[in-house]
C-alpha cells in the first residue's frame, strides 16, 4: 500500500528560482533562505527516501488561460516540461511523472466527489518549480517522480479554504487505497504574506505568517474557516495562495510532528517552509 | 466600456480579480499569455500596436499600455500574472510595475525593503 510519508509547506517565489540559477544561495541576502531548505533536502534523502511528490500549486498564466479555467486540475504525465512564462524556460531537466499513480489518484479523488480536470499534457511553472530543486536533485535527473496538482487562486470565486482542506483528506484516501508500496510527499505551495498589484504592492505580514505556521501545526480547523477575503486583508492579496498548504495539512493526520521550519522576508514576500509527519 | 463593473471588497489599495475583470480584461489578458512564445515575443516587441490590433484589445486599455499605467491595466481587467509579461518585454519587471502602482520610483520602493538586494 502506498503512504503519506511527509508533508511540507513552501513558498514559490520567482526570485528564489531565479538565486538558484544564478547559483547565490550563499549570498548574504540570500542564504537566510537556503539555508533553511538544506536540512530539509537531507532530510528528504537520507530519512524520508520518497518516491513521489504530489504537488499542489498554482499556475500562473503558464499553460492555463481563462478559456477555461479549472477550479482543480491534475497531471497524469509521464513527464512535464518546464514551462516558458514569457521570459524563457529554466535551465532545470523536464520534471517526470508516474502516469500509473496519478490516474489512480484521479479516479479515487474523482469518485470521493472531487470533481478534477484530468491532464495529459501540462507544462509546469515557478509554481512547481522553485520549491522542487530545494526539496530534490535534478543533476543530471530528478530523483523524484512528480503529481503536479493545480488549483485556482487567482481568478474569484476561488475554493475555500475548507474546500482545499478536504481535497488533501481525499488525497490521503486516493493515497492509501494505491496497491504498490510508494512513499509519497504532499507539497502544499505559495504565499506566504504578499501582494504584487495596486496602491498596497510590497504588503507583507510576518507576524499573521509565523500564527499561520503555529496554527497549521496545532489548529488548521481554525485555518479552514477563514474566508478568502480575510486571509487578503490580512496577509495581501496574494497570500490567497496559502489555502493550498490546507491541502498538504488535510493529507496529514489530525496531530503532527514539525520537523523544520524556516522563514525570511527580505523583499514582497514571506518565505516559509515547514515539514510535518504524522504524529 | 462595457457596463460590467468590479466590486472590489473594501481593502485598500486592492483590486479583486473576478469574473468581472476576468471578462473585462480578457482579450489584453489573452495578448499577455501569448508572450509565452518566443516568436511572439518578438513580434510584439517589434511592433506592439499591431500586436495589440491582432488581439483586438479595447481601445481603452491600448492608451493604458501606451502609457504603461499599470495600475490602470490592473483596475481595468489585467491580471498581475499576465501583465507581467508585456511589463518584462518592455523591460519593467515586477518590483518597477510594483513601484509605480504605490506611486513611488523603484529606487524609493527599494529602499521600504528589509533585504533589498534579494530580488
Amino acid at each position: 500500500m502506498a503512504k503519506i510519508v511527509a508533508g511540507i509547506g513552501s513558498s514559490h517565489v520567482p526570485s528564489i528560482g531565479r538565486a538558484y540559477d544564478a547559483r547565490q544561495q550563499e549570498q548574504a541576502v540570500w542564504a537566510p533562505l537556503f539555508d533553511g531548505y538544506k536540512p530539509v533536502k537531507k532530510w528528504l534523502k537520507e530519512e524520508i527516501k520518497a518516491d513521489v511528490a504530489i504537488v499542489v500549486y498554482n499556475d500562473h498564466g503558464t499553460d492555463f488561460f481563462f478559456d477555461r479555467y479549472p477550479t482543480f486540475a491534475i497531471g497524469v504525465a509521464e513527464e512535464y516540461p518546464i514551462g516558458d512564462e514569457g521570459f524563457g524556460p529554466r535551465p532545470l531537466p523536464p520534471v517526470p511523472g508516474t502516469a500509473d499513480f496519478s490516474w489512480h489518484v484521479a479516479k479515487s479523488l474523482i469518485q470521493d466527489e472531487f470533481d478534477m480536470t484530468v491532464c495529459q499534457e501540462m507544462d509546469v511553472d515557478h509554481g512547481l518549480l522553485v520549491p522542487l530543486p530545494l526539496l530534490w536533485s535534478h543533476d543530471p535527473d530528478w530523483d523524484i517522480k512528480v503529481v503536479p496538482l493545480v488549483v485556482n487562486v487567482i481568478q474569484h470565486p476561488l475554493p475555500s479554504a475548507l474546500r482545499c482542506f478536504k481535497l488533501g483528506q481525499a488525497l490521503r484516501r486516493a493515497v492509501e487505497s494505491y496497491p504498490e508500496d510508494l512513499r509519497v510527499v504532499v507539497i502544499g505551495t505559495g504565499g506566504m504574506s504578499h501582494q504584487l498589484h495596486g496602491e498596497r504592492m510590497g504588503h507583507m505580514n510576518a507576524e499573521w505568517d509565523q500564527a499561520f505556521l503555529d496554527k497549521l501545526e496545532a489548529d488548521p480547523a481554525l485555518l479552514t474557516r477563514m474566508t478568502h477575503r480575510e486571509i487578503m486583508e490580512a496577509a495581501g492579496a496574494e497570500a490567497v495562495e496559502l489555502i493550498m498548504w490546507l491541502t498538504m495539512r488535510g493529507a496529514m493526520n489530525e496531530k503532527v510532528k514539525r520537523v523544520h521550519r524556516n522563514y525570511y522576508a527580505p523583499m514582497t514576500s514571506g518565505m516559509g517552509v515547514v515539514t510535518f509527519t504524522d504524529a | 466600456m462595457s457596463a460590467k463593473t468590479p466590486h472590489d471588497w473594501d481593502i485598500p489599495g486592492t483590486y479583486v480579480f473576478d469574473y468581472t475583470r476576468s471578462q473585462l480584461g480578457y482579450r489584453f489578458n489573452k495578448m499577455c499569455m501569448s508572450l509565452t512564445k518566443p516568436a511572439n515575443r518578438a513580434a510584439f516587441k517589434a511592433d506592439f500596436e499591431a500586436y495589440m490590433e491582432q488581439y483586438k484589445v479595447p481601445d481603452a486599455q491600448r492608451q493604458l499600455v501606451r502609457d504603461k499605467d499599470w495600475l490602470g491595466l490592473i483596475k481595468s481587467g489585467a491580471n498581475v500574472y499576465l501583465m507581467i509579461k508585456i511589463a518584462e518585454a518592455f523591460g519593467v519587471g515586477l518590483y518597477g510595475m510594483g513601484a509605480q502602482q504605490r506611486g513611488e520610483t523603484l529606487e524609493q520602493f527599494l529602499q521600504t525593503r528589509n533585504g533589498k538586494g534579494a530580488t
